[in-house]
Formats: C-alpha cells, sequence, structure tokens
C-alpha cells in the first residue's frame, strides 16, 4: 500500500533520526529495521531488551452495564469470569466459525476492558465492535495512544530504570498505571515483556528514558517477525485467516470448555461442528533440513510426493540457529516428527514436523 | 590487469582472462542485510543475461541474483554454504558468488565502471 493512505506513526521521527528502514505494513509506514540489522535486534530481544512502536496496532475501550455480554458475543470468551487485571487471547470469528483476527482482552472493572487488536483489521474490527454494540448496553471507544512494546528478560529492569515498577505484575495482565496509561505484561516475541499505550508526549519521555540505557535498542518489524515465529505465535493474514477456524489453527486453548459448550458468540455453531468432525489440516511447527530457509507459500508434499499442506510462515531463526516454519497439514500429518517436503524453487527441501515453539516461551507467569 | 564493472542491480563483475568474477555490491548486501543462505549455482551451467544465477536469503526475505551477461559457470563460492555472512562482511571481496566463462565480451560494453555505478546509488 502506497500513496497518501498510509498511515505515519506517531514517533516516525524518532524511527527516523535512529535511522530506520521503513516499508509498508498493514497501510502503515513502519520501521523494518534499524542500522544494527535484523540479526542483531533479534538476538538483543532474546538477551536483553528490545523496545518495538507497535502504534499501527488499536487500543479499544469497551465499556458499560453490558459490556460483559457485548464481548461474549463478540468474542469466544467469558469475560464476566476474568478477573480485574487479568488479560486473555481472544478471536472475533465469522459465522463459519472462521478468525477475523486475534485480540486481547483484558478486565480493568466491573464493566470496562481493553481490547488489543491487529492493525491490519482495525477498522473492520472497530465497524464489527459497533454494529455488535448497538444490541448491548455498551460503548466502544478507540483510544488515541502510542503503543510501544519492550521485550526480553531486561525489559523489566530498563522500566524500572525509567522509574516505572513492574514487580507485582505477571504475564497476561494489564493495569493502569497513570492516568491514559495501559501497561500489561505481555508481547509477541516468546520473552517476558511489556506493552504500554500511552499519550504521545508521555511515549515520548519514555522513549528518551529507555533509549538511555544501553540494554535497550529499537526493534523493526523484520526481526518482530522473527522472534513471533521462533515462538510459534501466529501472525493474522498469514497463518490465521477468515478461512481458518481455531480448532484448525490449533488455539483452542484460547477458548474456555464452558464457551466451546455452551458460548452464544457468533461463530459458535460452525466452531461446534468444525471440533466434532476434526479439522482436516492443522497448524504445525515445521523445521527444514539444512540452512535453507523455507516460506510462506511454499507447497508441502508427503514422502510419496502427494500434496500435504503449505507453509504461511517461514524465514531464519537467529535464536534457534536454524531454518523455522509455520503452515498447515492434513491432519495425519500432523505429529511432531513426521517428515514431508517443501517446494522451494523446484526443489523438494524434506521439512520435519515440529513442536512449537522453537526457541522456549520466558513468561513471567509467577 | 582485472576490470571490475557494475549493473544497476547491483552486482559487480571483475574480469580477467574471459572470466568474470560476480557478485553483489557492499550497497546491495546493505540493503538485503544479514544473510543466512546463498543458494549457489552448478558449475558448467549455461546463463543468459537477466536469468536468475543465485538466490541470496536474508533471514527475511529471498532475492535473486542475475546474470550479468551471457556465459558458463566455472565456479561457485562453495565457503558462502557454511558462511553466507561472508557476503554481508565482504562483498566484494571473499564473498564472490560465481565465477563464469564470457560469451559475448561485448555485452561488458553495456556495463557501468564503479564511478558511474556511484552515481547510479546516488
Amino acid at each position: 500500500m502506497t500513496g497518501d493512505d498510509t498511515k505515519h506513526l506517531p514517533l516516525e521521527d524518532i524511527h527516523m533520526a535512529a535511522g530506520a528502514r521503513f516499508g509498508a505494513f498493514a497501510g502503515w509506514s513502519m520501521p523494518l529495521t534499524y542500522p544494527a540489522g535484523v540479526m542483531k535486534e533479534h538476538l538483543r530481544t532474546r538477551e536483553q531488551a528490545g523496545l518495538f512502536d507497535i502504534s499501527h496496532m488499536k487500543l479499544f475501550e469497551v465499556s458499560g452495564p453490558e459490556a460483559v455480554s457485548l464481548l461474549n458475543r463478540a468474542c469466544p470468551l467469558d469475560a464476566g469470569a476474568l478477573e480485574i487485571s487479568h488479560s486473555k487471547l481472544s478471536f472475533f470469528l465469522n459465522e463459519a466459525g472462521g478468525i477475523l483476527d486475534d485480540l486481547i482482552v483484558t478486565r480493568l472493572g466491573d464493566i470496562r476492558f481493553m481490547v488489543v487488536a491487529n492493525a491490519g483489521n482495525a477498522v473492520a474490527d472497530e465497524k464489527h465492535l459497533r454494529a455488535l454494540a448497538a444490541d448491548f448496553d455498551a460503548r466502544v471507544e478507540p483510544l488515541d495512544r502510542v503503543f510501544l512494546a519492550i521485550q526480553g528478560p531486561e525489559a523489566w529492569a530498563a522500566l524500572s530504570r525509567a522509574g516505572i515498577e513492574t514487580g507485582s505484575l505477571l504475564f497476561m495482565h494489564g493495569v493502569e498505571p497513570r492516568k491514559n496509561w495501559f501497561m500489561s505484561r505481555s508481547g509477541y516475541t516468546g520473552e517476558d515483556g511489556f506493552e504500554i499505550g500511552l499519550p504521545e508526549a508521555d511515549a515520548r519521555d519514555l522513549v528518551a528514558k529507555l533509549l538511555g540505557d544501553e540494554r535497550v535498542l529499537w526493534i523493526g518489524l523484520a526481526a518482530r517477525d522473527s522472534l513471533r515465529l521462533e515462538a510459534g505465535l501466529c501472525l493474522h493474514g498469514q497463518d490465521i485467516t477468515p478461512e481458518i477456524d481455531p480448532a484448525s489453527a490449533a488455539l483452542m486453548w484460547a477458548i474456555p470448555k464452558d464457551v466451546r459448550a455452551s458460548g452464544a458468540f457468533i461463530g459458535a455453531d460452525a466452531l461446534r461442528a468444525a471440533v466434532e468432525r476434526g479439522p482436516a489440516q492443522k497448524r504445525v511447527g515445521l523445521k527444514p533440513e539444512g540452512r535453507q530457509p523455507v516460506r510462506a507459500g511454499a507447497a508441502l508434499f508427503d514422502a510419496d510426493g502427494n500434496p500435504a499442506g503449505h507453509v504461511t510462515s517461514g524465514g531464519f531463526g537467529p535464536s534457534a540457529g536454524h531454518p523455522v516454519a509455520m503452515g498447515y497439514v492434513a491432519a495425519p500429518l500432523a505429529k511432531p516428527g513426521i517428515r514431508v517436503f517443501a517446494d522451494v524453487r523446484g526443489t523438494k527441501i524434506p521439512v520435519d514436523i515440529s513442536s512449537l515453539p522453537f526457541t522456549p516461551h520466558r513468561y513471567r507467569k509467577g | 590487469m582485472a576490470t571490475t564493472y557494475f549493473t544497476s542491480d547491483h552486482e559487480w563483475l571483475r574480469v580477467e582472462g574471459g572470466i568474470a568474477t560476480v557478485g553483489i555490491t557492499d550497497y546491495a548486501q546493505e540493503q538485503l542485510g544479514d544473510l543466512v543462505f546463498v543458494e549457489l549455482p552448478e558449475t558448467g551451467k549455461k546463463l543468459t543475461k537477466g536469468d536468475t544465477a543465485v538466490v541470496v536469503e536474508s533471514v527475511k526475505a529471498a532475492s535473486d541474483v542475475y546474470a550479468p551477461v551471457d556465459g558458463e559457470i566455472t565456479e561457485a563460492n562453495g565457503t558462502l554454504s557454511s558462511d553466507p555472512s561472508l557476503v554481508n562482511s565482504a562483498a566484494t571481496g571473499a564473498g564472490w558468488l560465481w565465477k563464469m566463462k564470457l560469451a559475448d565480451a561485448s555485452q561488458l560494453a553495456g556495463l557501468m565502471d564503479e564511478a558511474a555505478y556511484k552515481a547510479h546509488i546516488g
């Protein structure tokens, strides 16, 4: 996407000053890499702390007496069962059970929630949620915030030095530490880390403090992608799409059992039917043999040369030290250790079905 | 005496005795970022100008490197199989990609010299 419709980050000047190379993503001009390069940015995040500008993602506040009912309709979720400050991965599904978006819902109060949605779907999500809200006594308010993520084992320490204590906050919990701030212990790299939504002026101040810490480095979208892929996390539009349901995507863990059984969310009937008959294909990790990356779009074949599935995300895992990929294979093949073959420019590369993640998660769970 | 030529696709060729050593320029390796894999051609393969000769892969993407002239591959830089990052650290030296026997030396006239290439990349 180019031209006048391209959206720009509020802190774009800071990224330019940092020497970022920009590229188009989901309608935004985003920093892809900084002078350190993808490899160093990726490893810095795993070893110390990486700072990401994720302001392309969208924060919505959902509030009102029927906020719980609205969310229970919009998502396969029991919003009323969430304790205050708890966050949960959920989805907007279509009537066929396909994933319109994946999002994180955090309960901020009895009748107040924060919903974080993906950049590419932000406009559609808002429309979808607002349309649903018409049937409920609930309000949907998109928030105008800079959104930053700081990820890595030293993320908490860097925040502490910048004056933000995170001690009691655990993984998948979110709080409002200051007026118009939202901070959750979460992220999309597999590391301990935080996502912070805050007003632009505060963000400029926080970024300056964080970058003054030698452990912290700006990380671009390219390394964000290799980090999330190693962590086995799905990218919407690639690994999960409106054609894929949560059962095929191996994401049923995000849907509570009683919600699966009796929830009245959009797509419930279709999802129940899909679970009942069992998915025809499943999302798996793929570990190519050798050094050659196998990328999104590559077709997969079984040992007899029959079509077996396709790759939805693929690249090189700088921390894993080998190529990593994710994709869909016919359900009988979705077992770690089974060998399939990827067609890469006419050559069949042996690929083993692998358990995910490729690099262990290091979330701070308690 | 070797002469070095450049293409608008950011390849360099060092020609000596009818054999061209080909690689990508420092500008190109910088644009691509950290390379993790180089798919090398087989010796004896005949290429026409514009054919994909080599695929270089960064963490993020695969990129084609084209044959800048017609010819036959005489050698591929096998060192890159174990150390693709040589292309990043020494693009115009140890990180060369392949050598080829020129089929038509007159094609060299259509390529740039270093000054023209520098102007090309601005």
